[in-house]
């Protein structure tokens, strides 16, 4: 049979196929458990940055075991989700905001009006993360997401015991120019989230992300973050993305809830 | 013995992939902000090129021509699903930071380059040391460009500050610029122009 005849190129280009299919899906099958848990430790980590929960000589799903208490909630209602409708939702270790948004019975459309952060869909429910000393609350530690300049930011944001002011950030997914709205990572613009004031006493939102330097003498000093310098629309997200979650529409009503239990 | 030697040490100055053949620029833009990605984006590459021309040159004899570039792309392709596999699964944090640049080192034109130029006429021993030198000489080029960059634009090399930046309290103003694609390409051009004054015999009419 003739190297280039019709049989004999199906032949080989089916042979071809079928081996690299086998070492394709082989790999792919075998690994998956090890990527999964990499993406599991993954948020565990961002968990704990935003929260300040880190520890020298614990590993992060230790302090995370000990510490963290993931729950659903409802972010219409902002109540837990009680425990007889978790049947309904994944384990909160499974958590995905993306495919829980887009998903017709887990997600739901953000009117345009609301959608500050303009991400259009959010799940209807959320993972918080709660962290206790002994039965009082202690921190709060909230997903959040929104639009910057390239690509949707994925992160979380904690809140103290008041649940009014912010303990840290973390943006764990997010495809921002390095250097420029890449910054949303540096060590040391995180750390000057710290203590800011994000809720008034009524609960509307008071922290914003400014254009510039914070002027240290301002009396809004308290509840202004320094704006990301070359990144103008990176930081116009994060103001907006932050003002979203921690609004009415966003984790609003379960904020509330949470200061009146206090 | 002389041939294995060539194929793995001239695509270094003598025939660089991408200072000579003009391959693979693109991928040399978007990873090298940063030393630790471009070192692990350059063994990728260096060990998709070498497996791909190994498993090509396999095949040559038996590939009709054809399909010979579909055949080529499927193993490829398949080597590239693989090593990006298997960076999700041992170095999460950095194919994170790789993302879709694994991806595409599938369109990376060295790969197709030298399963095609070489692979399909050479032993599958030499095709491999073929890859491996073409993989490495993509690799230098990427390292110093990383290291440039990141030096420059951020003060660091592999994450440990070398510069103190003045925004942590030192005395070094970074310079964004190194954070931008276009350094890469000044960068590479500078990189090009010394080659070529070294080795005069490179340069095109």
């Amino acid at each position: 049979m003739s190297q280039d005849s019709t049989l004999r190129t199906f032949q080989v280009a089916t042979g071809i196929c079928l081996v690299c299919s086998l070492f394709v899906s082989t790999a792919a099958v075998m690994l998956a458990p090890r990527q999964g848990e990499n993406k599991r430790l993954d948020r565990i980590k961002n968990v704990l940055m935003a929260g300040h929960l880190e520890e020298a000589g614990k590993s992060a799903g230790q302090i995370y075991r000990e510490r963290v208490e993931d729950r659903w909630v409802n972010l219409t209602t902002g109540d837990f989700v009680p425990d007889d409708q978790l049947a309904d939702l994944p384990d909160p270790n499974e958590f995905d905001i993306k495919a829980m948004m887009m998903d017709s019975f887990h997600g739901e459309d953000i009117p345009a009006d609301e959608d500050i952060a303009r991400i259009k869909r959010r799940p209807k429910n959320m993972v918080v993360y709660v962290v206790k000393e002994g039965q009082r609350l202690q921190q709060v530690i909230l997903p959040i997401y929104g639009k910057g300049l390239w690509s949707t930011l994925y992160g979380f944001l904690a809140l103290k015991d008041d649940m009014r002011t912010v303990s840290g950030i973390a943006f764990y997914e997010h495809k921002e120019t390095p250097g420029l709205g890449g910054e949303v990572d540096n060590a040391g613009w995180k750390a000057s989230w710290r203590d800011k004031l994000a809720l008034s006493e009524e609960g509307s939102v008071v922290i914003e992300v400014i254009k510039g330097r914070v002027d240290p003498e301002s009396e809004q000093a308290h509840r202004q973050i320094d704006g990301l310098s070359g990144a103008t629309i990176t930081t116009r997200g994060v103001d907006q993305l932050v003002k979203y979650w921690l609004g009415e529409y966003g984790f609003g009503p379960f904020l509330k809830r949470l200061r009146e239990e206090r | 013995m002389s041939a294995y030697r060539k194929a793995l040490f001239d695509p270094f100055f003598n025939d660089n992939p991408i200072a000579l053949q003009t391959l693979g620029i693109c991928s040399a833009l978007a990873i090298t902000t940063k030393l630790e990605t471009a070192v692990v984006m350059s063994l990728a590459v260096t060990l998709v090129t070498a497996c791909s021309s190994l498993a090509v040159s396999l095949v040559r004899n038996t590939l009709p021509s054809s399909i010979r570039i579909l055949g080529q792309m499927t193993i490829i392709a398949s080597l590239v699903i693989l090593a990006d596999q298997f960076l999700q699964a041992f170095v999460y944090d950095i194919s994170k930071q790789l993302s879709v640049f694994v991806g595409l080192i599938i369109t990376n034109c060295i790969v197709l380059g030298r399963t095609e130029g070489f692979a399909m006429k050479n032993p599958p021993g030499l095709s491999f040391v073929d890859g491996i030198g073409n993989g490495l000489g993509y690799s230098f080029v990427l390292v110093v460009v990383a290291v440039f960059r990141e030096l420059l634009g951020s003060g660091k090399l592999f994450g440990v500050t070398v510069l103190p930046l003045t925004t942590e309290g030192g005395w070094y103003t970074a310079n964004g610029l190194f954070l931008l694609a276009p350094s890469a390409f000044i960068l590479i051009a500078l990189f090009i122009w010394a080659l070529r004054t070294c080795k005069p015999e490179q340069v095109e009419d």
